[in-house]
């Protein structure tokens, strides 16, 4: 797409110290730590047991409801425990514990699905565990069978990777060019859509190369170069920049036409169809300040962050945070004792004074917030209209449309936690507006009774 | 297997943030006005750097008790309320009594700034109220426009022997002989201190653009539209960019954050207005001045040059459909 006009966005420091550097798979540890819930949706019920023997690849978890993606063992080994715990987000989850007895048995039901036609598809990335690997975890299924499959007719492959620091796509794109492209075409035959555009930016000129060497000749699958400015990888902003097509608050990608998915979760699914190994492994980046072996990592899922730093080589200061994700839209963790889930894709670690917070100061109308907004929003006056607990005017500026980027908090010289107080605004609107149809829906209980009343 | 680590710091992404803070903003503005400080500490002599210094440190000792009397967390550190005293002090002819700027640095910070809720929630630029109240008040001190031997020739002969005389646009709107288009460019003219070398107010603005602190649609709207109606007025356009507080107006006042609007078609708008609110003014008003009441005129329709210049969302057009 060459419209020539781009959504705005912001420069940070790209701060990519491990590009070039090879993804190593981690020695295993001692004990996996598996949640039951790495997805938006319904969390998983575990189907094994305490004392039972797993093996790679085998089915832990799972749920009948339509929003989930299966769980499966990550190493082979022991089940020790199943408990409850607080997840980094604070919510109840349940740990399925193994004890890892190293001999890595693949499980016998690891074999290449059969597939002919887009139900076995579907059935197949249901089976294989996927959800969306840029760190949304939406089910991969659900997102391949959109409502409206005949007006959806290309696949944006997610390659921007514009999270500081964060290598571990770009690797693997380097890596694993052709099976992607072999993933891009096997989704769009089965969900019959007419091309597919990889979208990557402009800083990795090598995973570029590395697609159009064999792109040659293919005239329904392209390499889209995007600009490197943050945040090129949010779904609505990388629609817009390799199609055109503005994604507005609310709608789903399919609506505009466009399926998306990352890089990676395109290379896993394409390994499953081929090896019918579902995801069990998450590579990561591992990096920061105080990282004494930066590097990127593959890790089975459910291994703590701690035996994921301790491989590599531990910390050469004191931790003052560390990270799940980029420094943009990463979480914060209050320990290192959370597991590596498959929306992860990175865990950075920073010594006190990179994670030193600032005093937010009085706003001084600068505009910088509104420069950045690549939503096109006005974050100045939305914090404003939130301080005044607003909802009309939070509407009036479309608090809605906001998807939490941070590009305004980045630009803010009064340090005002922009996206933050956007995200609690938004909140607020939701419950105004539940409250509003609480109320109707009572009125109209209420009349129609009376009427009732009235006609007795 | 070494300990957990625990107690980390956990607070809400970005964690990264752009060095740009209000700080370094403050003290760029003031690192570009430094040219013009020079040219009229060159034209004026000492006094203008006492008098400069003077403001300076009121408007810093009066945020500061103001704060501390109100228990309010302090802010001097911020710098704004230096700038503010810089900018007033580049107002104010070099003769003016120290004690009359103290009044205005009053004004500026304590009634304009603070008793609004101080930085980012006044409507008006405090140093523009600041200077018309002085302008009111103090009428003459406050157009009490020394003459040097540094001035242009026709500047100096308007003068005769007194020590002070005036300036060009009093001369322009006498009919009187007017300085040569260098002198005004260069800043060897009379008038308030910060006003009267271009060269040295464009020197700063290119500096803030440069670093981005501002950017150019008010200024270039602003000045823009005084050169044309200047010359749909039958004056001299350069003249007219050149004399008075347009290019101190157009590149510090107006472009102050709180008070302009905050997306580009408002500011456009706002630049314009302060333009054709200047030339009316210099054309047809009392006065032969008019970049200070242009400018608060607009400081007021601010917030509605906002709201008229909202910001849309991404394909959707002004009604709300899609596109
Ligand atoms: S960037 Fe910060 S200071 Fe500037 S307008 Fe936005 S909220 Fe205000
Ligand atoms: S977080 Fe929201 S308001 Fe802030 S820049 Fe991103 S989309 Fe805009």
């Amino acid at each position: 797409m060459s419209s020539g006009k781009h959504l705005k966005g912001i420069h940070v420091d790209h701060c990519k110290n491990t590009a070039g550097q090879a993804i190593i798979p981690m020695t295993l540890p001692e004990k996996v730590f598996i949640p039951m819930s790495q997805h938006i949706g319904a969390p998983c019920q575990p189907v094994v047991a305490v004392g039972d023997h797993v093996k790679v690849g085998q089915l832990i978890g799972d749920n009948a409801a339509p929003m989930c993606a299966p769980i499966h063992s990550s190493v082979s080994g022991e089940v020790v425990a199943i408990e409850k715990f607080m997840t980094s987000f604070g919510r109840v989850d349940t740990n399925v514990i193994i004890q890892v007895d190293g001999k890595q048995e693949i499980a016998e039901t690891v074999k290449p699905p059969v597939v002919t036609d887009k139900a076995s598809f579907l059935a197949a990335v249901r089976a294989s565990g996927l959800v969306g690997l840029g760190g949304a975890s939406f089910p991969t299924h659900i997102k391949y069978n959109p409502a409206n499959p005949d007006a959806v007719d290309t696949l944006v492959v997610n390659g921007a990777e514009c999270e500081p620091y964060i290598t571990v796509d770009h690797m693997t794109m380097v890596a694993h060019a052709k099976e992607i492209v072999e993933g891009c075409k096997n989704i769009m035959k089965y969900l019959n859509l007419k091309k597919t555009i990889i979208g990557i930016e402009s800083n990795k000129p090598d995973a570029i190369k590395a697609f159009n060497d064999i792109l040659s000749g293919e005239s329904d699958i392209s390499v889209f170069e995007l600009r490197q400015v943050y945040p090129q990888g949010a779904e609505r902003v990388i629609i817009y920049e390799c199609t055109g097509r503005h994604l507005i608050a609310g709608k789903l990608p399919a609506d505009v036409g466009v399926i998306v998915s990352n890089c990676t979760t395109v290379l896993k699914l394409q390994e499953f169809l081929a090896t019918g190994m579902p995801l069990v492994n998450k590579s990561l980046t591992v990096d920061g300040n105080i990282v004494a072996k930066p590097q990127n990592v593959e890790v089975p899922l459910g291994t703590k962050v701690h035996d994921v730093i301790e491989f590599c080589g531990g910390l050469t200061g004191e931790a003052g945070k560390i990270l799940f994700g980029g420094p943009m839209m990463g979480k914060a963790l209050p320990s290192d004792d959370f597991a590596v889930t498959k929306g992860n894709n990175a865990i950075l670690c920073f010594d006190k004074d990179f994670a030193q917070q600032h005093e937010e100061t009085a706003c001084i109308s600068c505009g910088r917030c509104v420069r950045g907004c690549p939503m096109n929003l006005m974050p100045a006056k939305l914090s404003r209209a939130y301080k005044h607990k607003d909802v009309e005017l939070l509407n009036k500026y479309n608090v809605m449309s906001c998807m939490d980027c941070g590009c305004c908090a980045y630009s803010c010289p009064a340090r005002k936690q922009l996206n933050f107080e956007i995200k609690q605004a938004k909140g607020l609107v939701m419950a105004a507006n539940a409250a509003a149809k609480a109320k109707a829906e009572a009125k109209a209980a209420k009349e129609a009774a009376a009427k009732e009343g009235g006609n007795n | 297997m070494a300990e957990n680590r625990t107690g980390l710091i956990v607070s809400s992404a970005p964690h990264v943030v752009n060095p740009v803070d209000t700080t370094s903003i403050m003290r760029d503005v003031i690192i570009a006005l430094i040219p013009a400080l020079i040219v009229s500490i060159y034209v004026f002599g000492f006094r203008a750097l006492a008098l400069t210094l003077v403001n300076v440190a009121a408007c810093v000792i009066f945020e500061w008790a103001f704060q501390k009397f109100m228990h309010r967390k302090q802010t001097i550190g911020d710098l704004s309320a230096a700038l503010t005293g810089l900018i007033l002090a580049l107002n104010m002819p070099s003769t003016f009594p120290f004690w009359m700027a103290i009044v205005g640095d009053f004004i500026a910070i304590v009634i304009v700034k603070q008793l609004f809720g101080g930085l980012g929630e006044n409507f008006a630029n405090p140093a523009i109220v600041a200077r018309i109240a002085l302008f009111v008040g103090f009428a003459t001190a406050m157009t009490n426009w020394q003459v040097t031997s540094k001035m242009d020739p026709a500047i100096v002969a308007a003068a005769g022997d007194a020590m002070t005389g005036a300036t060009p646009l009093a001369l322009y709107a006498k009919g009187a002989e007017l300085p040569s288009t260098m002198s005004m460019f260069l800043g060897t003219i009379n008038g308030s201190m910060g006003e009267v070398s271009a060269i040295a107010l464009i020197i700063g603005g290119i500096y803030l653009l440069i670093r981005k602190v501002i950017t150019w649609e008010i200024p270039v709207s602003f000045i823009a539209v005084v050169a044309i109606l200047s010359a749909a007025f039958g004056r001299d356009p350069l003249f007219d960019i050149l004399a008075g507080g347009v290019m101190l107006g157009a590149i510090f006042m107006a472009t102050d954050y709180v008070t302009s609007p905050i997306n580009p078609a408002g500011k456009l708008i706002f630049g314009a207005g302060c333009g054709a609110m200047t030339m009316l003014i210099r054309q047809f008003g009392a006065y032969p001045e008019g970049v200070s009441f242009a400018i608060l005129l607009m400081n007021v329709l601010t917030p509605h040059i906002d709201n008229w210049t909202r910001s849309k969302l991404n394909g959707v057009d002004n009604k709300g459909g899609a596109k």
